[in-house]
């Protein structure tokens, strides 16, 4: 049933795969992999941002699991660097981004979506700057199937709401 | 992990460091915009792949070169190391629901957090669903074990 419309989306496919160039790309990762890096150099630490979650968690949560001594060792540390990614990106915004943006991605998708990030990265062990830059990074096995299956799902996913006609 | 009050001084004015790093990058790079995310998965700009692949590539040459010739970092004092989790069926049905979520929203985290940053508030909605998931994930395996009453390897 979705053979015929996967096929017209194919057929759509820009000539290009890079319709926006391929610089913003290739500095945005550079410069996302010194900021694991300088963390990783100066503490060893491997910094994934959504073990946050969890660690927060712990400040209003008795639940065991969120309470663990890894998380309350790092819970402090988790906090300032995800202000400082937001913080971060402001700082983009005001120089060389051209002021402030927002989505126009449904509201049921992000919460949905963000429902099933959440439950996912943490049953998963990790999301993709944990599995997808610090353990591809490590040629981590376990990261490397990570990666490969939440790839798989998204882009499935992602064909099939838009033969479906979800949009944005 | 050093406690709090053997930290160096310097660990939180790094972590600040590197985490606007990360943050300006993810800006820079588009993916703290969902709808450029949501380009990649449904392959109309495979711009992601250089992202994920140039931050890969820099940690990567860090990763190896501290392993192999340096031996503690400086302010922790713990040996460098990779970032290896133990592989089972968890890593591949988390995959699975992160992936589906993932090409729902465009949203994952980290450029969750950046597109906070550039001023997108909407995006507090998928926050405050990662969450609640996360919530309802460490709930249901806590009652799990109480259940069961077998102890789950830790991760």
């Amino acid at each position: 049933m979705i053979g015929p419309e996967l096929l017209t989306i194919l057929g759509q496919l820009p000539t290009g795969l890079f319709p926006r160039g391929i610089s913003q790309y290739a500095v945005g990762g550079v410069l996302i992999g010194l900021g694991v890096s300088t963390i990783y150099l100066g503490t060893a630490i491997t910094p994934g941002a959504s073990t946050f979650f969890e660690s927060t968690l712990s400040y209003f949560s008795e639940i065991p699991r969120f309470n663990r001594a890894k998380y309350l060792a790092t819970r402090d540390w988790r906090i300032v660097f995800t202000l400082s990614m937001v913080a971060g990106a402001s700082i983009y915004a005001l120089t060389l981004g051209g002021g402030g943006w927002t989505t126009d991605v449904g509201a049921w998708r992000l919460l949905a979506g963000g429902v099933l990030v959440g439950i996912g990265t943490r049953l998963g062990k990790g999301c993709t700057s944990g599995h997808g830059i610090n353990g591809i990074a490590s040629l981590s096995g376990t990261s490397l199937a990570n990666v490969a299956t939440f790839m798989l799902a998204a882009i499935g996913v992602a064909l099939s709401m838009q033969a479906l006609g979800v949009s944005p | 992990m050093s406690t709090n009050d053997s930290r160096n001084p310097l660990f939180m004015p790094l972590i600040v460091l590197g985490g606007a790093l990360f943050g300006f990058g993810l800006a820079y790079s588009g993916m703290a915009k969902p709808e450029i995310v949501l380009d990649f998965l449904q392959l109309q700009d495979w711009g992601l792949v250089f992202v994920m692949g140039g931050a890969a590539a820099v940690t990567g040459t860090v990763i190896t070169v501290a392993t192999r010739y340096l031996s503690r970092a400086p302010l922790t004092g713990e040996r460098y190391g990779k970032r290896e989790k133990t592989f089972d069926r968890s890593v591949l049905l988390g995959g699975v629901i992160f992936g589906v979520g993932w090409g729902i929203s465009g949203l994952c985290p980290g450029s969750a957090y950046a597109s906070l940053g550039i001023g997108n508030f909407p995006i507090l909605i998928g926050i405050a669903g990662m969450f609640l998931g996360a919530y309802a994930q460490g709930y249901w395996r806590s009652y799990r074990e109480n259940t069961t009453g077998t102890a789950t390897p830790s991760d």
